[in-house]
């Protein structure tokens, strides 16, 4: 099966007053239809941007695409004019955001915000994508979707508004869902909630999902493959049973070791969000990066190469790829 | 809505009351009356008939009784006599409410037309030369008092035409009611505009930046369509707010305007009003602009209503 979605050599960087920000560097990964890939790291490793860059939402100026494909069945989205790719944004690709209070229109109802879309791509008629948006918000298990469609944001809890942002996601059946850390603003119960429409949704409609978290149990419970991104650039990837079962980057396994429950494989409970902040140190300026491997003053393993040479990210085991000297 | 309206309108009657007291004590501070100026200008100097004159008007009542009588005629729809013209109040001020009222109507209309679609412009467009030319612009309307630029206009007309545009109670042609109502208009609504563009500009920029329109781009939406029916949207709604502050402002301008055009509407008359220190005219005129502001600003927040859910629902 050829993926749907195939990323590669993707490159963003900001140009700022500080100098040349190197948000995603060199990124590749692709997915097929119906699956999950995870893409997971710290805060300010440059999944957003990885996001945004395939949606093409990156502000420019300061952003710039500076190289790389994304194909989506084999069109080059980076390679479109802005009016087709303003076709394919909503229908083809959606995605949904980390902030579900603020990704709302405030003025808008939840129903007007799902149907001005369903007009724009399948040039229904209004009362038609008005009866799609409720239709969409039922799908999404909101109670009373009728009411709820002529509703406001802010008369909806987070997880509701959510949701409505996931009805209006799928709304066109896009073929890829990019969902940017979609649970992460919400309570514990509800996340599972979440995350368990959208693998329904998936596998209903056979939507490939792009999974970005920072919480290593979702990426257990949802995923079927993991990119692992450090300072803008991809340090592992693998499928998720050999990442929790052979975790190679010391990164990676500063990560792991920082959830109490992670004994083996999948097994992973979530009681609780795990965030992956602990391990000591800082992520380094992207605007500054070292010479070397981008880790190497984190690193409890570092040897004097590391800080010369930066690691290539290659194949070290069967379909499992890092980019470490000592892995 | 219903409750917010009535508890709104209790709280104009207080204002009023308010208005009602600082104006009638702050006239009474000023030094002089009536009569003090009579008997300065004509240099007279009977002190007998200087009491009298005094008494007559009722200025030597204590202050709490004058006050009584000001708001008991109002109740009854008296609005006294002037102390200059002898004639009553109301007939002194109704012709001239029009000419104000179309003068400020035509300001503030000419300052939201332009200055909200030329803050959008500048803010879609930041720091394009566009951008720094209108902020440049708007920075001198807000720097330029009305006094100047009305002036300024005058000297302008004369230069180029030969002549200035001149108050006609009926005018013929519509360039000349053009010349005489719209160039006044605009000398006052130049420094709103600009605060209005300015204001629209940075509510616009922040808006622009927030998450919800990024989520609209991500629907595929043409970026008119983000730009004016998402952001815009938002963008307004402290715009309208200033709104109803800036016709406070209006009037400092209009007695201003008034003057320097020659057109004899209520701001400039009462700056005569106030030199003769006409009690009767003063307060009323006072009072009444008073009324016009509140009420503006009683239906600015209605409008807020109406656009933003939030607030229409939280009462
Ligand atoms: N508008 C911008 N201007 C300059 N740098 C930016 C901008 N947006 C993001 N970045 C940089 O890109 C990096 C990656 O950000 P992001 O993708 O949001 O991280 P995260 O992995 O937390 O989603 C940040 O560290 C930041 O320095
Ligand atoms: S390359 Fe060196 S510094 Fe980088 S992760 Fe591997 S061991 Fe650590
Ligand atoms: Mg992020």
């Amino acid at each position: 099966m050829a993926p749907v979605l195939e990323v590669s050599g993707l490159s963003t960087v900001f140009h700022t007053r500080r100098g040349l920000v190197r948000a995603v560097q060199d990124v590749s990964f692709s997915v097929n239809a119906g699956e999950t890939l995870a893409i997971v790291g710290e805060s300010g490793c440059g999944k957003t941007i990885t996001a945004l860059s395939l949606m093409r939402l990156i502000p420019m100026p300061p952003g710039e695409i500076t190289s790389g494909s994304v194909k989506l069945d084999g069109q080059d989205l980076l390679k479109v004019d802005e009016a087709t790719m303003r076709t394919l944004r909503g229908s083809k690709i959606a995605m949904i955001f980390q902030e579900p209070m603020t990704a709302l229109n405030p003025l808008l109802t939840v129903g007007k915000q799902i149907a001005e879309m369903v007009m724009l791509h399948d040039k229904a008629s209004s009362q038609v994508a008005r009866k799609r948006a409720v239709e969409m918000l039922h799908h999404v298990r909101i109670p009373e979707p009728e009411r709820r469609a002529r509703e406001y944001p802010h008369q909806m809890s987070g997880g509701m508004r959510q949701r409505a942002m996931i009805a209006m996601a799928l709304a066109c059946r896009p073929k890829v869902l990019v969902a940017d850390e979609p649970t992460t603003a919400l309570d514990v119960t509800i996340q599972a909630q979440i995350l368990d429409l959208i693998g329904d949704l998936q596998s209903e409609f056979g939507t490939a999902v792009v999974l970005i978290t920072h919480d290593l149990g979702v990426v257990a419970e949802t995923a079927q493959r993991v990119v692992v991104m450090y300072a803008g650039r991809k340090v592992e990837e693998a499928p998720v049973g050999e990442i929790f079962a052979r975790p190679m980057h010391p990164y990676l396994r500063g990560l792991l070791n920082s959830i109490p429950h992670v004994n083996s494989a999948r097994g992973v409970e979530v009681d609780e969000p795990v965030r992956l902040q602990e391990i000591s140190g800082i992520v380094p300026a992207l605007n500054d990066l070292p010479p070397g491997c981008a880790f190497s003053p984190r690193c409890s393993m570092s040897e004097e190469r590391c800080t010369r040479e930066r690691p290539p990210f290659e194949l070290k085991a069967d379909d499992h790829y890092a980019a470490c000297w000592r892995a | 809505m219903l409750t917010y309206i009535i508890r709104r309108l209790l709280l104009m009657v207080v204002t009023l009351f308010g208005v009602s007291v600082v104006i009638f004590l702050l006239l009474r501070i000023v030094p002089g009356n009536i009569a003090d100026i009579l008997f300065d200008s004509a240099g007279l100097i009977d002190p007998a008939e200087k009491a009298k004159i005094v008494a007559d008007l009722g200025l030597d009542l204590p202050l709490p009784q004058q006050y009584a009588q000001w708001i008991g005629g109002l109740f009854r729809g008296d609005l006294g006599f002037s102390y200059v013209s002898e004639k009553p109040v109301l007939d002194e001020i109704a012709p001239r409410i029009p000419i104000t009222a179309r003068l400020a109507a035509l300001a503030l209309f000419f300052s939201i037309v332009a200055g909200v679609p030329l803050g959008v412009i500048s803010a879609v467009r930041q720091n394009s030369g566009l951008d720094y030319g209108l902020r440049v612009l708007s920075l001198s309307g807000l720097s330029m008092p009305s006094f100047w630029l009305g002036l300024l206009i005058l000297m302008f007309c004369v230069h180029f035409f030969g002549t200035i545009p001149i108050y006609d109670r009926a005018p013929e042609t519509f360039w000349a009611w053009f010349a005489m109502l719209a160039i006044p208009a605009a000398a006052v609504g130049f420094r709103s505009s600009a605060l209005i563009m300015r204001l629209t500009r940075s509510s616009m920029l922040e808006v622009l930046g927030q998450d919800f329109v990024r989520t609209a781009r991500s629907k595929g939406l043409s970026e008119a369509n983000v730009t004016y029916n998402h952001a815009l949207r938002n963008a307004v709604l402290p715009v309208i707010t200033t709104i109803g502050i800036e016709t406070a402002f209006l009037f400092g301008g209009l007695i201003v305007t008034e003057t320097v055009f020659n057109i004899p509407g209520v701001a400039r008359f009462l700056v005569e009003a106030i030199r003769w220190r006409d009690y009767p005219m003063v307060q009323n005129l006072v009072l009444f602009i008073a009324i016009i502001v509140v009420t503006v600003n009683l239906i600015v927040d209605l409008i807020y209503m109406v656009v933003d859910p939030r607030i229409r629902y939280s009462e």
